[in-house]
């Protein structure tokens, strides 16, 4: 259904999404999605949504509106604005879209009210990963703020987090992905298999990692732990000493010139990578697809010791209720439904009920996000444009593959201040 | 026209004319108004906010009013600080020496060796020509000419004059003092400039005919009377470079620190209070570079 629009090459991004809501839109309406007893449209609801802005896409919105008449107005800050705001004007939204190690400071400060799972429509179909911390029965759970740590609370109006699932979900994920270091490999020479390659002395001058003080300990904290220089008791917990000696390790790595540059955005890592300044650093899955767009070469190296993941979901505002919070029901059990999911899937990103964003793409497609087989044909960005020639095959793998080797999730330390100023130390050294 | 007004109303001292007297002593300080209540509003009061905020207690979350001066004792007693500061400090006396120095010698040119006003005009007008385009488009240009791969390298080492790429050519300290020196050399040469086009030409002409050499020509009479000029001048760029944060952070490539990068890294981190207490810092800082520069040349005297 949502592939014809894929293949409209050449018409403008807004065009192409506006056809595709409405292509999609019309298919709602002559019953390919059932299931949504509530039309709002005659009575007008509009649900505030504010988050980090890596789902707080337009497209979403439009098919939003066009599925259930539930106008969507879309605010995207950074991840500490994001805290910030959640926490001190708890009436400027109804749906936060935040990260899980945000939900962790914001969630006991009462700002938030959990959902009931029985009202979730797909809550079975949730991947385990945000229920249990276990993607498959035999995995083992990640260090740093795991997601279902932060899942669940004991009852509606608790404020401390469940150690078990319960009825009451603080979140539902959105969108998650596990990072790793890009490489280019036309210039790295020889085979990447650890973090703690980008310390090889053969990078030197040729290796980045980002300046984001919370993500950026946690990738030095993989390739502290790959080198064999520490091993941490939870990597997403560091203790005052064992801040100190990854950060003392870092200011001796760049006093060294092991390090060519600190990106900060997206951009920079993009720029940093295509021009060869850089061979071996951090990055975002989109920003390895944007390099390969180009056409220069660039993996997403999967490495032995796993992966350093992220994800994000939606929590109801306290003050919902009534109307507003039935539509806010209705809205998360859409955005659970299948096409929000495809459309995330689509863009290199996971999403929470795979079962459901199966149905809403090709056998191919979910051949090449999902289950990490080789590209039939060529693959689709969501904007028409050609990510991957066919034949293509996913760096690091399927989904299972990838999210099971989850080392450590994005967090918030106790020492988070400290960490920060020793942070700063390292950029001023 | 006040002390006509004042004169009238010693001779009659009759009630409307007081009347006129009184609003006539008011019409100063109407005049000062709208610019004392514009500066009031969006000058002194948001520095005095932030002189307040920056005794404050935060977290994460929020600000809570206080007197505490632990974001002082924080910022001043870290070697970061120092070492920071002295880093910007660096910046600005190498920009400054340069500018001052490139900034004089094309205002000299332009007043002393363009015959024409018009041609004067025109050429000014050229070198303010790459500052049609942004700040940020003027700084990044300089990445694919400085890269690795970029254009000084590649032509280098394509005519054999160096066998590997230089590196030290971008992400380093050589690479922000020159975006700097091309970003803000114009802030010294306009101001220079104009008093040397305002220097009296009969007092270099009675110079030579009383014997002096075009170097004491120079040293003796145009610099002397160049130096309004050129503090003003030392003022616009020691300020910018002492307030810079985005030439730092692109040309340096993030491993580079200054003080108003401290600044945005605190308060994207959301401690306003101690980015509050880093700026009075600076402000205090920059003041008192901008008194010594007035101690030295009363900049109104030489006008």
């Amino acid at each position: 259904m949502t592939n014809t629009t894929d293949k409209k090459i050449g018409i403008s991004r807004r065009s192409l999404l506006k056809t595709g809501a409405a292509a999609v839109g019309l298919a709602a309406g002559s019953g390919a999605i059932t299931g949504f007893p509530t039309i709002w449209a005659q009575n007008p609801i509009t649900l505030r949504q504010f988050g980090t802005g890596v789902s707080n896409l337009n497209a979403i919105a439009d098919k939003c509106k066009a599925d259930l008449g539930i106008t969507l107005e879309m605010t995207a800050t950074d991840s500490d604005a994001a805290a910030q705001r959640a926490v001190t004007q708890p009436d400027s939204y109804d749906i936060a879209d935040i990260e899980y190690w945000i939900a962790k400071k914001v969630y006991p400060s009462g700002v938030m009210q959990p959902m009931d799972v029985k009202k979730l429509k797909y809550y079975d179909k949730i991947v385990p990963l945000f229920i249990t911390g276990k993607l498959t029965p035999d995995s083992v759970i990640a260090q740093g703020t795991a997601p279902h740590t932060v899942g669940f609370v004991e009852a509606q109006d608790a404020k401390t987090f469940a150690k078990e699932p319960t009825q009451w979900m603080t979140m539902v994920p959105t969108i998650y992905n596990a990072d790793t270091l890009g490489i280019r490999p036309d210039l790295v020479g020889r085979d990447i298999t650890t973090w703690a390659d980008i310390m090889d002395p053969a990078f030197k001058g040729k290796a980045a990692i980002l300046n984001i003080p919370s993500i950026g300990i946690m990738d030095a904290a993989m390739i502290m732990e790959a080198m064999g220089n520490i091993k941490y008791a939870d990597k997403g917990n560091m203790t005052k000493e064992e801040i100190d000696k990854t950060i003392d390790f870092l200011i001796k790595a760049k006093q060294d010139g092991q390090f060519r540059a600190f990106w900060k955005s997206f951009d920079e890592s993009v720029n940093l990578m295509a021009s060869g300044e850089v061979v071996i650093q951090s990055m975002w899955s989109p920003a390895v697809a944007a390099v390969r767009s180009k056409g220069i070469a660039c993996k997403y190296q999967p490495l032995k010791e796993g992966y350093r993941s992220w994800g994000g979901g939606l929590g109801l505002a306290a003050h919902l209720k009534g109307a507003e919070l039935d539509a806010a029901y209705e809205y998360i059990n859409w955005y659970l439904s299948g096409w929000v999911g495809a459309y995330l899937n689509r863009q290199g990103y996971y999403s929470a009920a795979m079962d459901t964003a199966k149905q809403f793409m090709s056998e191919d497609e979910w051949g090449y996000w999902v289950d990490g087989k080789p590209a039939k044909g060529d693959i689709m960005a969501p904007d028409g444009k050609v990510m991957e020639k066919a034949g293509a095959v996913r760096d690091g793998g399927s989904f299972v593959e990838r999210m099971g080797k989850v080392a450590c999730w994005n967090s918030v330390m106790d020492e988070d201040r400290y960490m920060v100023r020793r942070w700063n130390e390292f950029i001023a050294a | 026209m006040a002390a006509a007004l004042e004169q009238s109303a010693l001779v009659t001292s009759a009630k409307p004319t007081r009347r006129r007297l009184s609003l006539a002593r008011f019409a100063p300080y109407l005049q000062a108004t709208p610019l004392a209540l514009i500066l009031g509003a969006f000058l002194l009061l948001p520095i005095l906010m932030i002189a307040v905020v920056s005794f404050w207690d935060y977290d994460f979350a929020a600000m809570y009013p206080d007197f505490l001066t632990t974001n002082y004792s924080d910022t001043l007693g870290s070697w970061v600080t120092w070492k920071t500061y002295l880093n910007t400090l660096k910046y600005a006396a190498i920009v400054w020496a340069l500018t001052l120095l490139i900034g004089f010698w094309v205002a000299y040119f332009l007043a002393f060796h363009i015959r024409t006003t018009a041609m004067q005009m025109v050429l000014f007008l050229i070198c303010t020509v790459p500052f049609l385009t942004s700040n940020i488009i003027r700084m990044i240009s300089w990445i694919p000419v400085l890269g690795r791969n970029g254009l000084v390298n590649s032509t280098l080492v394509q005519i054999g004059l160096i066998p590997k790429p230089i590196e030290w050519l971008l992400y380093s300290e050589f690479a922000v003092v020159l975006a700097m020196v091309h970003l803000y050399t114009l802030f010294m040469v306009t101001p220079i400039f104009n008093t040397l086009m305002r220097i009296d030409k009969s007092l270099i002409e009675a110079a030579r005919d009383a014997g002096a050499s075009g170097w004491q020509v120079l040293w003796n009479v145009v610099i002397p009377l160049a130096k309004p000029g050129m503090a003003i001048g030392t003022i616009f760029v020691v300020t910018l470079v002492m307030a810079d944060f985005s030439t730092v952070q692109v040309m340096s490539g993030g491993q580079s620190a200054s003080v108003a990068l401290m600044m945005k890294n605190q308060m994207s981190l959301l401690q306003y209070p101690a980015a509050a207490a880093n700026a009075v810092v600076l402000l205090v800082l920059v003041l008192l570079m901008v008194a010594g520069i007035l101690r030295i040349v009363d900049i109104r005297k030489e006008l």
